[in-house]
């Protein structure tokens, strides 16, 4: 259902493994994150992250360098890595 | 329930929509910047209209709620509420800087049987991005009239009010469906929003700036400890000239009516009672709204939101995520909003341990308890010429409060309230200006609070008091003073067995009783304790010179520690159940905070004791 990557789409990283500067288009959400985190791509995407967008990882915690805070279309998100990793980037 | 016909304002949460509930009711309400400000049901007229109930509804990103006050919203709309009306229009708000983001809630909501305005809030802003939307095309595309609006500069209420009218007068706009999932609505509204920005506009330029600094990694704690480090030395430097004002005005009138009222029952009640037991309090209201200053700015401007990204860590350590913070945060003003914000936290055991762990967040009511005993018995010097060494103190004695409050957070999701972790997800809104008539709004409501709860809790409290401390009068021969003999001194003495092993005279454990109603009480009683002991030298010297000639320091710093983890107010309790729903969690409460004192309060003695 949700767009999954097919065959010969280009190779995508997940944002949640990015530091402080890297920017892109937002490519796909993990599909079989609907295994393990039910709704967590319906969160994301009530709070902003759609496909085509621009994002940038702006900054990082000190501690740990988790959570991130990433700018996305008009908006800026703050979340931890492992929900960033649910979403995958085509690098600029 | 009136006849009026019920309006809700919903929308996402930093669109602005409380200030436009604010712009057209005119009802005070609290605006805030992070997401779960609304908690309450707050309701007034439009613009004057009282045929018009305007509700304000908790910001949400969708109709499946994620949170208790997002619930709130859903229930609403659906007309599944109890206590509520299914509304009979509905005002979205819409952030015109964030078009594309906001209406894929407009569109969710289009699906509903509600008429629809859309208010397009913020246009200043997207102007000054260089944003241009076509009204009258999104206008049409939804299927619903668009209004714009500045809120803060009551810009466009007119409009959006006689669309409102219009909407209530017409039969319900034919509902329209977008699409069932979250991915189709979110579609639409891109089609929607690329179709009617006839420019992108450039960006918030200054929240990038803003953000580089406040959000770097080293610098970016740095600053968050400095800012609340200044608050605190605030709350005690700054505040000090106008609190020296008042405290010589209640002298003033002490030595007044001492020289003009014959001496007897009417001048002790004014002079002991009243003057020493009220004004006691009433001397730290400076304090308080310094306090609620930092607070509303820290709200207002945007950057509370960015202290919860970088307490993140720290949370997480105890169990929490960094939304938690905002909530405590609010705490250390009063517990009973902290409590009511934890709805925001979409986690059912992170929001029980975070409302269980809210007192100990040091409240401003404790503020005159340690500005008392501080100003008694820690020397006022400077350490490197900067920081006062009272200040010192005082940050130490909030810092107790919050290293506290983690590792009890960490032991209760480790046993009562275990469960997965919630993760951290927050949206940081754009920096603002801070707005100077709401700041002014939040402190006058402050002020306006605490002079009431000053005469009515406070004053009743006291009266009470001092009645319980001139009766029964001193027997024949008296060698004590004459409250030792009186009711208040019987209970003080009955409670000094429990209280001896961590220091407390009877005058303290009588205090400790009335400081349960509000905790400021505890030195209102005092005052009036020891007015009633020594009149003379109290009304003389004040109440901080007297107990620093009647307390040892083991015993003053255990009354402190006392007052970090001491068990809270009435208030709080009642909040907590409430929020909670029963007795079994604000029982649970005031056990653990009340051993807890005890046993901080009791090694601190001892240790004390022991080496002074």
């Amino acid at each position: 259902m949700d767009g999954s990557p097919a065959t010969n789409t280009p190779v995508l990283t997940a944002l949640g493994t990015l530091s402080p500067g890297a920017a892109g288009r937002l490519a796909a959400f993990d599909t079989k994150a609907h295994l393990t985190a039910p709704d967590m791509i319906d969160r994301l995407r009530e709070i902003g992250f759609a496909e085509g967008l621009n994002v940038e990882l702006l900054h990082h915690s000190l501690f740990g360098k988790d959570p991130i805070v990433v700018r996305v279309g008009a908006m800026t998100v703050a979340l931890r890595r492992r929900e960033a990793n649910l979403i995958r980037i085509q690098l600029a | 329930m009136t006849t009026a016909s019920l309006v809700a304002i919903v929308g996402n949460p930093n669109c602005g929509k409380s200030a436009l509930f604010n712009a057209l009711t005119g009802l005070r309400q609290k605006v805030a910047n992070y997401p779960g400000a609304t908690v309450e049901r707050r309701s007034g007229s439009l613009l004057g209209d009282t045929n018009i109930e305007l509700i304000d509804l908790p910001g949400s990103y969708s109709l499946t709620p994620r949170s208790p006050d997002e619930t709130v919203t859903h229930d609403v709309l659906l007309g599944t509420y109890a206590s509520e009306k299914k509304p009979a229009a509905i005002i979205c708000v819409i952030d015109a800087t964030n078009l594309s983001q906001q209406l894929r809630f407009a569109v969710e909501l289009r699906s509903l049987d509600i008429p629809m305005v859309i208010a397009l809030n913020m246009v200043d802003l997207a102007e000054r991005e260089r944003i241009t939307i076509d009204i009258k095309l999104l206008s049409e595309k939804l299927g619903v009239p668009v209004v714009e609006t500045v809120a803060v500069r009551k810009r466009g209420l007119e409009a959006l009010k006689s669309k409102v009218l219009a909407a209530l007068a017409a039969p319900a706009q034919p509902s329209a469906d977008y699409g069932s999932t979250v991915k189709e609505r979110q579609r639409a509204a891109q089609t929607i929003a690329s179709d009617v920005t006839l420019s992108e506009g450039i960006g918030h330029k200054t929240t990038r700036i803003l953000d580089s600094i406040l959000l770097h990694p080293a610098l970016g704690v740095a600053i968050l400890a400095t800012v609340l480090f200044t608050m605190f030395q605030a709350v005690f430097a700054w505040a000090e000239a106008p609190m020296d004002m008042i405290d010589a005005g209640i002298g003033w009138l002490q030595v007044l009516f001492t020289e003009t009222l014959e001496d007897g029952l009417f001048l002790s009640l004014l002079n002991d009672g009243l003057l020493a037991g009220v004004g006691a309090v009433v001397v730290f209201l400076p304090q308080i709204l310094m306090l609620f200053l930092f607070i509303l700015i820290l709200e207002s401007t945007g950057y509370m939101a960015r202290a919860a990204f970088l307490m993140d860590r720290l949370m997480a350590s105890a169990g929490l995520n960094g939304r938690a913070f905002i909530p405590l945060l609010s705490s250390f003003a009063c517990a009973v909003p902290g409590i009511m914000a934890a709805r925001s936290i979409s986690n059912k055991k992170d929001r029980l341990t975070t409302i269980l762990i809210a007192p100990l967040m040091t409240c401003s009511a404790r503020l005159p308890v340690y500005t008392v005993i501080i100003s008694a018995f820690i020397p006022n010097i400077n350490i490197g010429g900067i920081f006062g060494l009272q200040g010192l103190v005082l940050f130490c004695l909030y810092l107790m409060g919050i290293v506290a409050a983690l590792v009890v957070a960490a032991v209760l999701k480790r046993t009562v309230a275990r469960g997965p972790a919630d993760t951290f997800m927050l949206e940081l809104p754009k920096y603002q200006a801070p707005n100077l008539r709401f700041v002014m709004i939040g402190l006058y409501e402050r002020a306006r609070l605490f002079l009431k709860r000053a005469g009515t809790i406070i004053l009743a409290s006291t009266v009470v008091l001092w009645m319980l401390g001139v009766w029964p009068g001193p027997p024949e021969g008296a060698t004590e003073p004459a409250v030792a003999y009186s009711l208040i001194g019987i209970i003080g003495s009955g409670l000094q067995v429990i209280f001896e092993p961590i220091g407390f005279n009877w005058e303290i454990s009588a205090a400790l009783v009335p400081g349960m109603a509000a905790r400021e009480v505890a030195i209102a009683a005092l005052g009036t304790v020891y007015s009633l002991a020594g009149s003379e030298e109290m009304i003389e010297a004040g109440l901080v010179a007297t107990l620093n000639g009647l307390w040892s320091l083991p015993t003053a710093l255990s009354f402190l520690v006392w007052f970090v983890f001491a068990p809270q107010c009435l208030s709080t309790i009642a909040v907590t159940r409430r929020e909670t729903g029963g007795w079994k969690w604000p029982s649970f409460m005031l056990a653990y905070l009340f051993v807890l004192a005890y046993t901080a309060s009791f090694i601190t003695y001892q240790t004390a004791s022991a080496l002074l």
